[in-house]
């Protein structure tokens, strides 16, 4: 343990500081976007609740949006590097609009599933089950 | 401009807090490791918060639980992605984030957990097994999508573009079919470009059949049959069932009897 707290400041601090003095570019986002995905793929592959599917793909679509926002932004724009413009910003719109349509539905779904079973377990929906 | 403007006024609030010359206070200062308080790029600072705070939250929308506490961490994340919006200079998509999502989307998910929190499904555990196998799963997947993400030069090094017209005007007129923007550096000039007139339509038509299937399929029902949540509720148990007809049944006595 002491150990660690030996070499953690000599190998965090470094990045910490270049972190904080230069400007963010298109893969800090992609990175923050990654990270929002796995944790939605992997909310909607271990949550046994409906609504903790829900929020997964939620968050899957958020960090979506989180790379769609990157490549359309003038600010994060390398020297050379192609960009989205304006059409990544309307893309990311329609993501959000489809978003709230298939949570509403979704949740309509859930709802009835709930009031024909008595609970929102997705293991307990077995009734299609060949 | 806003994120210059945004940078500007932070470095000046960082400057009364702190002395320029004066050393920053705490982990902070510890984990910084001198840089000195003129070369912080504030816009850095502020991506960095927000940035930790979305990620801190969807990780901890994982382990979580308790399904209040989920929607409760889905909000700051999704809020927090909002700041990212901003600071990327997307303002107006930054906006309908917020209006949206954290207003409207997850609203109806509260309610949703509000209206099936029965005391059994609040928590509902995963095994230990299918935690340890989605870990791996997920960190093959986040590990194949960051490899992804710095491959690529360009990206790794912005160039901060001094001027940017705001956003919300340019997409309006591109919702109606014109576009206004100024064309992206790698297209061509000549290129014809099509405004959103025909998806803008599309996404109406989609959020009305929406609308009406939703409320359609969530309607509340009168049924033959009893509901199953009902059974479920009057079957607590064969003593108490008994019980209850013994309890009616001597009632149907003793009003029998005083008459």
């Amino acid at each position: 343990m002491n150990h660690l707290a030996a070499v953690l400041p000599s190998v965090a601090t470094p990045l910490f500081a270049g972190l904080l003095s230069s400007p963010v570019g298109v893969a800090h986002y992609l990175v923050v976007g990654a990270i929002l995905f796995t944790a939605g793929v992997v909310c909607m592959a271990l949550k046994r609740n409906a609504l903790g599917v829900l929020m997964g793909i939620e968050l899957v679509l958020n960090g979506a949006n989180v790379n769609f926002v990157a490549f359309s932004s003038p600010y994060l724009r390398g020297e050379g590097a192609a960009s989205l413009g304006l059409d990544g910003q309307v893309i990311a719109l329609f993501v959000i609009l489809l978003a709230a349509a298939e949570a509403a539905v979704a949740l309509a779904i859930t709802l009835n599933f709930y009031n024909n079973h008595a609970t929102v377990d997705i293991d307990r929906a077995e009734d299609l089950k060949g | 401009m806003m994120t210059a403007l945004l940078a500007s006024s932070m470095s000046m609030l960082g400057s009364t807090l702190w002395p320029i010359s004066g050393p920053m206070p705490g982990v902070l200062a510890a984990l910084a490791g001198g840089v000195p308080m003129a070369a912080v790029n504030w816009h850095s600072v502020l991506f960095l918060l927000f940035a930790a705070m979305a990620c801190a939250c969807a990780v901890a929308v994982v382990l979580a639980d308790n399904v209040v506490r989920m929607a409760f961490y889905l909000v700051l994340s999704l809020a927090s992605t909002a700041g990212l919006f901003f600071l990327a200079g997307a303002e107006f998509v930054g906006a309908m984030q917020l209006m949206i999502y954290v207003g409207g989307t997850l609203v109806l998910l509260v309610f949703g957990v509000m209206l099936t929190a029965q005391a059994p499904f609040v928590a509902i555990k995963t095994s230990s097994s299918d935690r340890v196998l989605a870990g791996m799963v997920g960190a093959a997947l986040l590990a194949v999508l960051l490899q992804a993400a710095f491959r690529v030069e360009p990206w790794r090094r912005p160039a901060m573009a001094a001027e940017a017209a705001p956003a919300a005007t340019p997409i309006g007129m591109a919702l109606l079919g014109v576009r206004v923007d100024e064309p992206a550096p790698g297209v061509p000039a000549a290129a014809v470009r099509s405004g959103y007139l025909l998806p803008f339509e599309i996404v109406s038509m989609h959020l009305l059949v929406v609308l009406v299937g939703a409320a359609y399929l969530a309607r509340a029902k009168r049924r033959r049959t009893p509901r199953a949540i009902d059974v479920a509720a009057s079957s607590v148990g064969p003593v108490v069932a008994a019980r209850q007809a013994a309890r009616s049944s001597a009632s149907a006595l003793v009003s029998g009897g005083g008459r």
